[in-house]
């Protein structure tokens, strides 16, 4: 089955037509010696029910973190998605229409993207958003070039409680630049290190990063952090949870410079990690130097409301080696379920979400805090987020959990050795009952300690 | 024109409501810092499902008509992927989950993996990249390690003319310099120009294939020879593999690095932008660099390994755009080996039929069979004051999605046309006779091609307003 609809017949008009004398003579261009001898060794097609019992027994040898009482995090999070968002993403008119190059065909992707945008900043507060990244560590990443390009300085400052995964990116892209990554430790609440970063920074750098609330769940002192790299004439880069927004100061407003994130929060599905969905606000003096598409409204001839991309003298197709970056393809239709998302819930409905979140997460660390063995290093000053070190050994805790469909967190031994072998992760949605709680409040105790 | 959505609010309306918190809030310590309105519009249900509707009616998309992009590939995108795609057991894995709950992702990613290096006759290959241009990033990536690693000092990457802008953006982003040549007058590379920019400081050429011509580089042996002997590595852009499945192998005329778009050649949706994947694949001695973590299978567990010296690190945070490699996956076990070289053999003759039925009313830059693609030109209506824009401004009239405009940029007034292989030859016919239709009126009413489109939900937008002073953001 390949979808092809020409038949033989079909085959041998169109041949006519060109006045080749056989498919050969189309590819006559490609040397015979350079040519597939036989054939690929892929086996032969299926047809849809054998693929589909094929992939499903593939899908049955996962055991999805949807289905489980799932309490991982770390950028990633299990959150409901209404039904209305599920259905928006599932329209073809959306999912298989193309980069809208004729604006005039492609008004619907084109306002969906402006809204997208739009909600952005307001989350945000800042001036101006574009119309999405590949992830959140990639849109940090061009948020660091972006600010080397600004400041025309090559050192970032990154605290040190930053997801491993997105520092590891952000090393990657630094090092074509030649720009070098410093850490800023966290100190013993687990937040950032002020006096540390007022010794790092120098004329250097170009921005400090700023992870609101940060990898190990706790909010910073994002003001204090602004104002420091202010005063050492660095740009302040936010890299924030979008649900945390809704309870938490926008960047906007303690003068963040350029605010990046990771949307999958936003109605996406966990996926295995990917598609995501990079987040960008800026300000608008900066809005010229920023990567990625940008839609505006404009008007048509007849003067009615209308959208298009703009700014594209910034971008690869135009500017080629001088672009503000290589991005063409980005996370479209990811943007519109983060625009179907938020209006969906609406403002109370969002304030719920991270509100019901909040709550829950602390309601958690309340019980464990009431659990003897339990160790809680960093206080309740979290988001939904939080570290605990459990009594019994990690390992054989978390095989006890999965056995019983409850994933306890993300490990950050290997990562974060100064936390020592048993710390976890532990993250806590709406998603979550009372009920969840409880049995992995149970667990943790009928595990009990070392023996 | 729609209404915004802000325009729709009503404060107090709910579009979807949570359960009842089961946990009190009393006696909680909770640090709350914004108590202010975010400024998300309320809207209930029933609007919100208006309000996109009325959005996706002003769509063009594939399942309304055909969409020629030329190097986009915009082919059919099987129902049935998206459904498989939609499966809990994928749709639902968090990325950190333990590799015993995520065997059968991982099974599918080794698969997928194993298959394009087999059509692609490349080693091995990474998923990670989340789409064609961060695959081309990844691999100039994968090539300056390579060098340092070898202890040389090269610097420059070669890139032809016709190259897509993505291809020289990308190569800054990694520290090369590019070096432009120059197409000849076959639109094939320029060997001379080639070997006068050919040194020891040559880390790459960087060349699509076919090229965005839509020629194959009859020329490919000597390049690759060229290259190779100046010390070079050859990457190949892969946006136009819908023309080789099954009949080329990159890897076994000596292509070193790669990309495919899975959401070009191997049926995944654009989604309006996004997202796609941009999987890399490399040759034997290139293995060691790619990103980190591979896909491994031991006495048949899969497993992500995270050892390797020389790897280039990480270009996405987990494994890349798993739900884009669902559909590919399913997308390749549906056709096979056979119903891939239908494919291209399909993409060859659809472009070739329009090539013939079109080329008396517009210039054909390159004229000779063709691959999966051909460049017109409108350059012969500029006598009746008509340029390209126009031609394609007018095809949305006709209810036809126009063809890619004004790249590639070395041939003058060009449309970029790729029919692919699912559409039929009545479509073509009907394309055909439009755009035809459409250089007869450029010269008896040359007024109907200026003030198109004039049956679409807007008419010609003004840009330079837009650019001076772009309104992104919706002001209450």
């Amino acid at each position: 089955m390949s979808y092809v609809q020409n038949t033989d017949e079909d085959r041998k008009e169109m041949l006519k037509a060109i006045g080749a004398a056989d498919m050969e003579q189309l590819l006559d261009p490609i040397d015979p010696a350079l040519r597939v001898q036989g054939e690929l060794a892929l086996g032969p097609g299926m047809s849809e029910a054998e693929v589909i019992a094929l992939t499903r027994e593939l899908a049955g040898k996962n055991r999805p973190a949807s289905e489980a009482a799932s309490f991982l995090g770390g950028g990633i999070y299990d959150r409901y998605i209404p039904a209305v968002v599920r259905y928006v993403l599932s329209r073809s008119e959306f999912y298989t229409s193309y980069t809208p190059y004729q604006a005039e065909v492609s008004q619907g992707t084109l306002q969906a993207i402006y809204e997208y945008q739009s909600l952005i900043c307001r989350l945000t507060a800042m001036e101006s958003a574009n119309a999405s990244m590949y992830d959140g560590a990639t849109s940090l990443a061009e948020a660091m070039l972006m600010a080397c390009n600004i400041k025309r300085r090559s050192r970032i400052l990154v605290p040190e409680a930053l997801s491993p995964a997105v520092r590891a990116v952000l090393e990657s892209y630094a090092a074509g630049k030649g720009i070098v990554i410093e850490g800023i430790p966290f100190t013993e609440s687990g937040t950032m290190d002020l006096a540390r970063l007022e010794e790092l920074l120098s004329v250097e750098s170009a921005a400090v990063v700023c992870a609101q609330p940060n990898y190990l769940g706790l909010i910073e002192e994002a003001g204090e952090i602004a104002r420091l790299a202010r005063d050492g004439g660095a740009l302040l880069v936010s890299y924030v949870d979008p649900v945390s927004l809704a309870v938490l100061t926008p960047p906007g407003e303690y003068e963040a410079d350029i605010v990046v994130g990771e949307g999958q929060p936003l109605g996406n599905p966990q996926n295995f990690g990917g598609p995501l969905l990079g987040f960008m606000a800026t300000r608008k003096a900066y809005m010229r130097k920023c990567p990625g598409r940008l839609i505006s409204a404009t008007v048509d001839v007849e003067g009615r409301r209308g959208y298009v991309m703009t700014l594209q003298t910034r971008e690869q197709h135009i500017r080629r080696e001088k672009a503000t970056s290589n991005i063409c393809t980005n996370e479209g239709l990811c943007a519109l379920t983060a625009a179907s998302y938020l209006t969906s819930l609406g403002e109370s409905g969002f304030r719920e979400v991270a509100m019901q979140s909040m709550v829950k997460s602390h309601t958690l660390y309340r019980m464990f805090s009431e659990l003897p063995g339990c160790r809680l290093p960093f206080g309740e000053n979290f988001f939904q987020e939080f570290v605990v070190t459990l009594p019994s050994p990690l390992d054989r805790f978390m095989e006890a959990a999965a056995a019983r469909r409850l994933l306890p967190g993300i490990p950050l031994g290997d990562d974060f050795p100064a936390l020592g072998a048993g710390a976890l992760l532990v993250a806590v949605t709406e998603k979550r009952s009372r009920a969840e709680l409880e049995r992995y409040r149970d667990l943790v105790s009928e595990a009990g300690g070392e023996t | 024109m729609s209404t915004t959505i802000f325009e729709k609010g009503r404060s107090g309306r709910r579009g979807y409501r949570l359960p009842e918190n089961d946990c009190p809030a009393e006696g909680l310590e909770l640090p709350v810092q914004r108590t202010g309105p975010v400024g998300i519009p309320e809207i209930g249900e029933q609007e919100a499902v208006r309000h996109y509707m009325e959005l996706a009616s002003k769509n063009y998309h594939i399942e309304k008509g055909i969409y020629p992009l030329g190097s986009c590939t915009m082919k059919y995108n099987p129902v049935v992927n998206e459904e498989i795609a939609r499966l809990e057991g994928f749709a639902g894995l968090h990325p950190a989950q333990r590799e015993a709950d995520v065997q059968g992702a991982l099974e599918l990613m080794y698969g997928l993996e194993r298959s394009l290096s087999e059509i692609c006759g490349m080693h091995s290959f990474t998923l990670q990249p989340a789409a064609g241009a961060h695959g081309e990033l990844a691999g100039m990536m994968i090539a300056r390690d390579y060098f340092r690693n070898r202890g040389e000092e090269r610097d420059t990457v070669i890139v032809p003319d016709s190259a897509h802008g993505t291809n020289p953006a990308s190569v800054v982003l990694c520290g090369f310099k590019p070096q432009t040549i120059v197409s000849d007058e076959r639109g094939l590379v320029d060997l001379d120009d080639l070997a006068a920019h050919l040194s020891d400081r040559t880390a790459v050429l960087m060349l699509t294939l076919p090229n965005t011509l839509g020629l194959f580089e009859r020329d490919i042996d000597r390049i690759v020879g060229m290259v190779h002997e100046a010390g070079g590595l050859i990457y190949m852009d892969g946006a136009n593999m819908n023309a080789l499945l099954g009949i080329v192998r990159p890897g076994e005329i000596g292509i070193d690095i790669m990309h495919v778009n899975l959401h070009k050649t191997f049926s995944t949706p654009h989604g309006g932008g996004g997202p796609g994947a941009g999987p890399v694949g490399v040759s034997e001695n290139l293995a060691d660099f790619l990103p980190v973590p591979r896909v491994i299978c031991e006495d048949g567990r899969f497993a992500l390994s995270y050892k390797s010296e020389k790897t280039i690190g990480r270009v996405h945070p987990y494994y890349g755009n798993f739900n884009v490699f669902v559909k590919a996956y399913a997308y390749i076990r549906t056709l096979g080996a056979r119903g891939l070289r239908e494919v291209s053999e399909n993409a060859i003759l659809n472009a070739n039929y329009l090539m013939s039925l079109i080329q008396e009313s517009y210039h054909v830059a390159f004229p000779g069979p063709c691959m999966h693609e051909f460049v017109a030109s409108a350059a012969n209506l500029k006598k009746h004051g008509v340029r390209t824009v126009d031609v394609a401004k007018r095809l949305l009239d006709y209810g036809l999605h126009a063809p890619t405009v004004y790249f590639p940029l070395i041939v003058d007034e060009a449309l970029m046309i790729e029919p692919v292989e699912t559409e039929s030859k009545e479509t073509l016919d009907h394309f055909a006779g439009v755009m035809n239709r459409i250089a007869a009126e450029a010269k008896e009413d040359p007024k109907l091609l200026h003030e198109a489109p004039r049956n679409t939900p807007v008419r010609r937008l003004d840009e330079a307003t837009a650019a001076r002073t772009p309104d992104i953001c919706w002001l209450d």
